[in-house]
């Protein structure tokens, strides 16, 4: 184990290099560049041994490597907001043909107004497509979540794909200290992918991609259900294996002060690290506050949340992200999941700042509540 | 299902797939009126006709391709 000082692009390229794809079909988007540019040079220096696919597009990006992970290898993409857009047929497919890729995704606004900076909407938007999501805070956790969505996506129970999500430049470009596990911790986490399933072997030809008449079509897509819920098995088996190799603890959530707070703030993200400053300054001010990070967004970690938010009279849920007309997405999944005295606030769209004062706002907002859902931060 | 991700573990396995379900309307021939031009055999996209102008029930869509190409008006569309 190395401890060194990066960016987060530069951690996650890191482990992609431990977990060894053999393919890396991937198209650059701000602000993702820096991901597919160490990639890039990975490979070309020999430290990779794959092949460094240069597509022409994000559509072209993913559908390689769906089709690489078809013939039966590891694979790794990386994208960012309009680029995720344009995967989007193909983000679809590869979950519905139960392709093990793992995906980084530098969080970024979606146009119209065309804006390069960081919300949660474009993963937000393909939170149905059947892919297992992980919403990192800092750069450690990006470069371990990237090591541990290959062993859950490859886990023959789940066989669906992953997505590791990064806020752009609030994550991807900060500069942190980053441990950097030895190869051989890694092998001996992630050996090698043999596919089991579904995948192009000349010797035992098969069809992949197919089309399924009324007959079949909601038999396979029932599949993707049932991966879905036995990933949650799967995540808590992968998080505690890797904590006994890297000495690193995992969950679906992370609670921060929530066993007597009366107000528990929920989000997703690196914002999580602004408001624990945010919950000890407010407890300090006599106001019992706590924080839920919500790690893993799909499979949606119920049982968890129920737990966390048990004690508390209200919460409050953040989201960088809005449907327009009913509020944001982790909200109103919790309250169809959850019986909790919710509000919602809908935050730092297009790389607006989320300051302390805003969450003293937020607070207050959730004591005396006008709507369930509030834009926090808008001018007026 | 016997494989996952709608993949088929079987190729070349197309037939097992009876079609005929889709049809609405059914080619009924009057092989008395058949003058043999064998225009239905050559025009079924589904090549459902074989040389005797017997149609495969089991795989005929009921597209109406061979009434409409019959030169004598033989094969006749019936509701199923």
């Amino acid at each position: 184990m190395t401890k060194k000082v990066m960016t987060t692009n530069s951690a996650v390229a890191e482990a992609v290099k431990l977990a060894k794809p053999q393919v890396i079909p991937v198209y650059p988007i701000t602000p993702q560049t820096s991901i597919s540019e160490k990639l890039a040079e990975f490979v070309a220096n020999g430290e990779i041994d794959g092949e460094y696919i240069k597509v022409e597009s994000e559509h072209s990006a993913l559908s390689a490597a769906l089709g690489a992970s078809g013939t039966g290898v590891r694979v790794f993409t990386a994208t960012s907001s309009q680029g995720l857009m344009l995967m989007h047929e193909i983000v679809f497919a590869s979950a519905g043909m139960r392709a093990p890729i793992v995906m980084a995704n530098a969080n970024r606004s979606i146009s119209a107004p065309l804006s390069i900076w960081n919300d949660q909407q474009d993963s937000i938007a393909q939170r149905d497509s059947g892919w297992i999501q992980i919403y990192a805070e800092d750069g450690q956790e990006a470069l371990d979540s990237i090591l541990t969505a290959y062993k859950i996506s490859e886990n023959p129970k789940v066989l669906l794909p992953s997505m590791v999500c990064l806020d752009g430049f609030i994550l991807t470009h900060t500069v942190e200290p980053v441990d950097i596990p030895s190869n051989e911790e890694v092998d001996r986490f992630l050996p090698k992918y043999v596919p089991k399933h579904a995948f192009l072997d000349t010797d035992n030809p098969m069809s992949l991609g197919t089309f399924t008449d009324p007959n079949y079509y909601m038999e396979a897509r029932y599949q993707v259900q049932e991966a879905m819920e036995n990933s949650v098995e799967v995540i808590e088996e992968t998080n505690k294996e890797f904590a006994e190799i890297f000495g690193r603890k995992y969950g679906f959530v992370e609670e921060y002060k929530c066993e007597d707070a009366e107000i528990v703030i929920v989000a997703m993200g690196s914002v999580c690290s602004t408001l624990r400053v945010c919950v000890d300054d407010l407890r300090e001010r006599g106001e019992k506050v706590g924080l839920l990070k919500v790690r893993v967004y799909r499979p949606f970690p119920v049982e968890d949340i129920k737990k966390a938010v048990a004690n508390a009279d209200k919460i409050a849920v953040l989201d960088k992200n809005i449907s327009f007309g009913v509020g944001g997405a982790l909200f109103n999944d919790i309250k169809a999941k959850v019986d909790v005295e919710a509000y919602n606030f809908i935050i730092g769209l297009g790389g607006r700042d989320i300051t302390p004062t805003h969450i003293d706002e937020i607070v207050e907002k959730t004591k005396n509540p006008v709507n369930d859902v509030t834009w926090i931060g808008l001018k007026r | 299902m016997d494989s996952i991700g709608g993949a088929v573990s079987n190729p070349g396995s197309t037939r097992n797939n009876k079609t005929g379900s889709w049809r609405t309307f059914k080619p009924i021939l009057d092989k008395e009126k058949c003058v043999d031009c064998d225009n239905c055999i050559l025009f079924c996209p589904e090549g459902c006709i074989n040389k005797d102008h017997d149609i495969d029930y089991d795989y005929c869509k009921g597209c109406g391709i061979c009434e409409v190409e019959c030169s004598v008006q033989a094969i006749k569309m019936e509701r199923e």
